[in-house]
């Protein structure tokens, strides 16, 4: 039997990627308003936890471990983590044509080695075949 | 760069990669013999979901090491530069994370998820370019 997915789990794999691209994304623009925090004003954290960027980030994020864990439950790691590096290519996309920065040759390479990587895994199976089914949880 | 930094930067890229490979393979280990998430929260809801993930003491430890691996990252930015440590641990994260599966999870990590193993890796070597 081939394992091949619902478009559910397709959306929670979709999910995956994006949570964690723009969560970081979010992380980042909320602490570079809150600014630099040193070993003597960690204090600073706690303030950057009422700035709506970071708590939008960090809400981001939880989802992010979610749909990571409920994809891993029935997909296999080696199918799962090229979909989460797809967020690099989601930051890259959202720096060039959100934020208007400069994507040099190299990153381009690089985003295209990635689709291509995704790509190769996303058509195939997405769980290894086990002679016995494992065992649920109580 | 002397011989001893060298040393240093590619031992803490090495421990970020290492914690970050078995975090992940513990998490994914616990998820596996959990079960189906979905199946699991149609019975007994999203509570017994929840506790079915949290009392599981492989994913405990996956959560720790993938702490380990945050705080080591931490520590090698601090000592090495972010364009060299971040791809460096991200790629050989990925393709020890393809070795440990086949090695631990026992996934079929046929030809065509090596080669997205090393596609991704070499991605995102460049993107730090």
């Amino acid at each position: 039997m081939k394992h091949t997915l619902t478009p559910q789990r397709y959306l929670i794999l979709l999910c995956v990627m994006l949570t964690a691209s723009v969560g970081d994304t979010l992380l980042s623009h909320g602490m570079s308003q809150v600014g630099p925090v040193s070993i003597h004003h960690l204090g600073l954290l706690f303030v950057a936890l009422k700035n709506p960027w970071v708590i939008s980030g960090i809400l981001l994020l939880l989802g992010f471990f979610a749909s990571y864990l409920t994809a891993l439950s029935w997909a296999d790691l080696t199918f799962v983590l090229p979909s989460t590096a797809f967020g690099y290519v989601v930051v890259a996309l959202l720096s060039r044509f959100w934020l208007h920065e400069t994507i040099s040759f190299y990153r381009w390479l690089g985003i295209i080695l990635i689709v291509c990587g995704v790509g190769f895994v996303a058509n195939g199976p997405s769980l290894t075949e086990k002679a016995q089914p494992a065992e649920a949880a109580q | 760069m002397t011989a001893a930094s060298t040393l240093v930067t590619w031992t803490t890229i090495l421990t970020v990669a290492g914690t970050a490979i078995a975090g992940d393979v513990l998490t994914a280990k616990a998820m596996r013999n959990i079960g189906d998430l979905d199946i699991i929260r149609a019975k007994s809801g999203l509570s017994g979901a929840i506790k079915a993930v949290v009392g599981s003491t492989t994913f405990l430890l996956g959560v720790l090491c993938m702490a380990l691996s945050f705080f080591s990252l931490l520590f090698t930015l601090s000592n090495v530069d972010v364009s060299l440590a971040a791809p460096a641990s991200a790629s050989l994260t990925f393709i020890g994370n393809a070795v440990a599966a086949k090695l631990f999870l026992h996934e079929n990590v046929d030809r065509r998820r090596w080669l997205a193993a090393l596609f991704v890796c070499a991605g995102v070597a460049l993107l730090a370019k």
